[in-house]
């Protein structure tokens, strides 16, 4: 138990070191984009004088390191910043899409993992078989196509129909079930993006397996194929498949913009690229930030799980 | 209304005398709704997707840029002065407004009006609101309307507004969009509170997704705000706009793609309302720098390409030929005997041969930022103008900092303009001699005089005549190519009955469509 937790806190360490670097590398990316925020308010009627008087009120005459320095030291008081444009605390801003954007990867997490796991399962126990060719072509299909094709296809086919809202909007009124109801298609199209990875690699990881002398032993005593599979082959398979599920987790988290804009779905990828377009800074940092966070957390519960699911790794000398 | 030097607003048969060629324009309605009109019904949620709208929008009334914020001002505010339907100007805060000499303008304030909190609008209010764009600390996009003035004071019930030139328009400028009446404290109006005098009251509003308003009950107007509750939606995506519509998530969409337009009326689940304005594309030529600094370069350019063939490819026919005039159809002084400028690689050869080339190679950078469909414009352009001896070469720039690093920057690029309700607002923005927004760097001191002449000239027929000669100067000497008005097109569910005479002065029926459109 000890070990695990030393081992956590030393990958803790490591993520809190790997987050600083990303802090860097945000804020030197940030300062390449083209103009400024003063600049994208104004847009096209910007004059000199409006542009130098915004810029004064909004801070952005001091130096880059002068601008870094203030930023990281208010992240690390757990302070986000406030919003050039809209002067308004980033937590505030965050807080709702981050809410809605977790509501969608679980969403679609609870559909497409379970999913994964059982084709896989059953392809990789079927192997060869008609199912197995099915399911891999339909999954392989699904995720061949562009996410924004396989939104407008359920649209017309589902939406058009008048069977699901073909874009989401969410009030305070807005209670669980409607939730759900109405975030189906964006989960769905979610699902259909992700299935393919999780499930063939759940298929391959037990089929790697299912060729070990252990498993024709166990066949050999005339166990039935499914106790074979899950009670033998699964626990062994946990490593890969852990670490392909939180990869696809962290996708779910980071890279769902293009299902956001078609959806009209407040979450955290559109109001990043919004806080690119108009240069709103403290906005991207912070988005930036939450996203490698979920990067770096994810894969340390991934390591970490795997390293319990498998003894040998909890027993090194 | 005791507005006597004004001349009236554009009427009907002004608009259609000079226009035989826009006589398509203007408004195209079917018959199904045409029958739907009665009189305006209370009630209903009016849902409103609109194509723009961002998590940096405020209420700051000086940084308002785009429709979504426009439209929501509109719900929320009211000006001194509405542009009505028809063009003509009417009292809103001001009941009404005059002027002894063109330079000291009198507005007396509506009273009995009171904003959403409760508190009475007061004259001081409107001071403070407009005093937010006034002055060197201003962040103001249109603090340059304010130059002009010399003093802002209160007068009894009247606000007293006093320039250091005559300017006739000036009431004109008192409807711009920015120039919301917002409650002051201490003169200073608070750009943080939605708190208005208009037709309804802000109940939630998130940035850049939402915003739900309900009907103030107290509103002054007895027959505007027809709706109970406003939604008013940012959709960005063409297609997710489109798709609103037909699954009836909204009621009405702005900016409909023109290619989609026949397949929408086909579906029938919806009306197109296709406005013709003021608004227009334009590609600015550097007049300072060779070749365009030639007057025959950039006449050549303007001959060498054709212009009803962007209407009709990249408009869809919802637009009409402009003949390099920043002035539109629905302006008043729009000066429609301006020599037609056709396709004619001759022509354009022999400007050219004037200028003393024999071919020119020039590269004009586009981008969809500028206005949808701007690249496939430009090629468009550069495919006729082979035939006159010019190469053109398209240089695609990223819509992101369009406006940062091409636009003023590059010597021939793609831009817009929403058109603006007077002919002095246009020239001064985009065509003064060193003007801020003067987009093509183009001056012209004859072009100068007459602006400033004009602009004091109580004359109607002077007046016109100034106007058109400017608008002569502009497209055969000025230095931007300006092929095409653009319509404004919305979709329009068939729950939604609109007025007869839609706005034309900006989109949306001038913002209004809030309080001017009830249920069917």
């Amino acid at each position: 138990m000890n070990a695990i937790l030393a081992m956590i806190g030393r990958r803790l360490l490591m993520g809190l070191l790997t987050l600083f670097v990303i802090s860097v590398v945000i804020f030197g990316a940030t300062e390449l984009l083209p103009g400024d925020l003063a600049r994208e308010l104004l847009g096209q009627s910007a004059t000199e004088e409006t542009l130098a008087a915004l810029r004064e009120q909004l801070g952005l005459n001091d130096p880059a390191p002068v601008r870094y320095w203030n930023w990281l030291t208010g992240v690390l008081q757990g302070d986000l910043g406030v919003s050039m444009a809209t002067k308004k605390p980033i937590s505030e801003l965050v807080g709702t899409r981050l809410e809605n954007t977790m509501f969608l990867a679980l969403y679609a997490a609870a559909m497409s993992v379970p999913l994964s796991l059982m084709l896989g399962v059953l392809a990789a126990l079927w192997r060869n078989s008609i199912f197995d060719r099915a399911s891999n072509s339909l999954a392989l299909t699904a995720i061949s196509f562009p996410e924004f094709f396989v939104a407008y296809i359920l649209i017309l086919w589902l939406s058009q129909s008048g069977f699901f809202p073909s874009m989401v909007r969410i009030t305070p009124a807005t209670t669980f079930g409607d939730m759900l109801y109405m975030c189906f298609l964006p989960a769905l199209t979610l699902t259909l993006v992700v299935t393919a990875h999780m499930m063939r690699m759940t298929r391959a990881a037990i089929i790697n397996l299912l060729a070990s002398p252990y498993i024709e032993m166990a066949r050999l005593k005339g166990m039935a194929p499914l106790r074979v599979v899950l009670r033998h082959a699964v626990p062994n398979a946990l490593a890969p498949i852990i670490n392909v599920v939180a990869l696809n987790l962290a996708y779910l988290i980071t890279g769902v913009v293009v299902v956001e804009v078609v959806f009209v779905y407040p979450g955290l990828g559109q109001l990043m690229v919004d806080a690119v377009t108009n240069r709103d800074v403290p906005v991207v940092q912070a988005i930036a930030l939450i996203f490698a966070a979920a990067y770096v957390l994810l894969n340390l519960i991934a390591d970490v799980l795997s390293t319990i699911s498998n003894p040998r790794l909890m027993h090194q000398r | 209304m005791s507005n006597l030097i004004l001349p009236p607003g554009i009427t009907r048969r002004g608009v259609l005398k000079g226009a035989t060629a826009m006589a398509a324009a203007g408004l195209i309605l079917p018959a199904t709704m045409q029958r739907a009109r009665a009189e305006p019904k209370k009630g209903g949620v009016f849902r409103l997707g609109i194509g723009h709208g961002s998590t940096t929008d405020t209420y700051d009334p000086g940084l308002w840029d785009q429709l979504y914020v426009q439209t929501f001002a509109a719900a929320r505010h009211n000006y001194l002065i509405e542009i009505a339907a028809d063009g003509t100007l009417v009292g809103e805060i001001a009941e009404s407004w005059e002027s002894p000499d063109g330079s000291t303008w009198i507005f007396k304030i509506r009273e009995g009006v009171s904003f959403h909190s409760g508190k009475p609008l007061t004259v001081d209010d409107v001071i403070a609101s407009l005093n937010h764009h006034r002055g060197d600390a201003s962040t103001s996009a249109v603090k340059s309307y304010f130059d002009p003035v010399t003093d802002i004071k209160a007068d009894g019930g009247n606000v007293v507004v006093t320039l250091n030139a005559p300017n006739a328009d000036f009431p004109y400028l008192m409807s711009d969009y920015h120039l919301a009446i917002m409650p002051g404290t201490d003169g200073k109006i608070d750009v943080t509170s939605p708190d208005g005098a208009g037709g309804y009251i802000v109940e939630s509003y998130e940035p850049g997704v939402q915003a739900t308003l309900n009907r103030n009950p107290n509103y002054w107007k007895s027959d505007r705000a027809h709706f109970d509750q406003l939604v008013l939606l940012t959709i960005i995506d063409p297609a997710a706009r489109l798709n609103a519509l037909m699954t009836n998530e909204v009621d009405t969409i702005d900016q409909v793609d023109p290619a989609s337009i026949g397949l929408l009326e086909s579906r029938g689940v919806a009306n197109i309302l296709s406005i013709s304005g003021n608004a227009h594309y334009t590609f600015p030529m550097d007049a300072r720098m060779a070749p365009f600094s030639d007057n025959n370069v950039r006449l050549a350019l303007k001959y060498a390409f054709d212009r009803q063939e962007l209407v009709d490819k990249i408009l869809a026919g919802h637009g009409s030929v402009s003949n390099d005039n920043p002035i539109g159809p629905a302006n008043r002084y729009f000066f429609a005997g301006l020599e037609p400028k056709s396709y004619d690689p001759d022509k354009a050869k022999f400007h050219l041969k004037e200028a003393g080339m024999d071919t020119l190679e020039v590269t004009v950078s586009a981008a969809n930022a500028a206005f949808n469909g701007a690249v496939d414009a430009a090629v468009l352009m550069s495919e006729k103008a082979a035939a006159a001896g010019i190469t053109i070469t398209v240089d695609r720039v990223p819509d992101d900092g369009y406006w940062d690093n091409i636009w003023l920057k590059k010597p021939f690029c793609a831009s817009y303009w929403g058109g603006r309700p007077t002919e002095d607002q246009m020239f001064t923005t985009a065509y003064q001699g060193g003007g801020a927004w003067n987009e093509s760097f183009w001056s012209n001191t004859r072009f100068d005089e007459l602006l400033v002449a004009a602009r004091s000239e109580l004359d109607e027929a002077k007046r016109r005549a100034m106007y058109e000669e400017m608008q002569q100067l502009v497209s055969f000497e000025g230095s931007s190519i300006i092929p095409m008005y653009n319509n404004y097109v919305m979709a329009v569910s068939k729950a939604i009955a609109t007025p007869e005479k839609i706005g034309n002065n900006w989109n949306l029926d001038g913002f209004r469509c809030v309080e001017r459109w009830w249920m069917a």
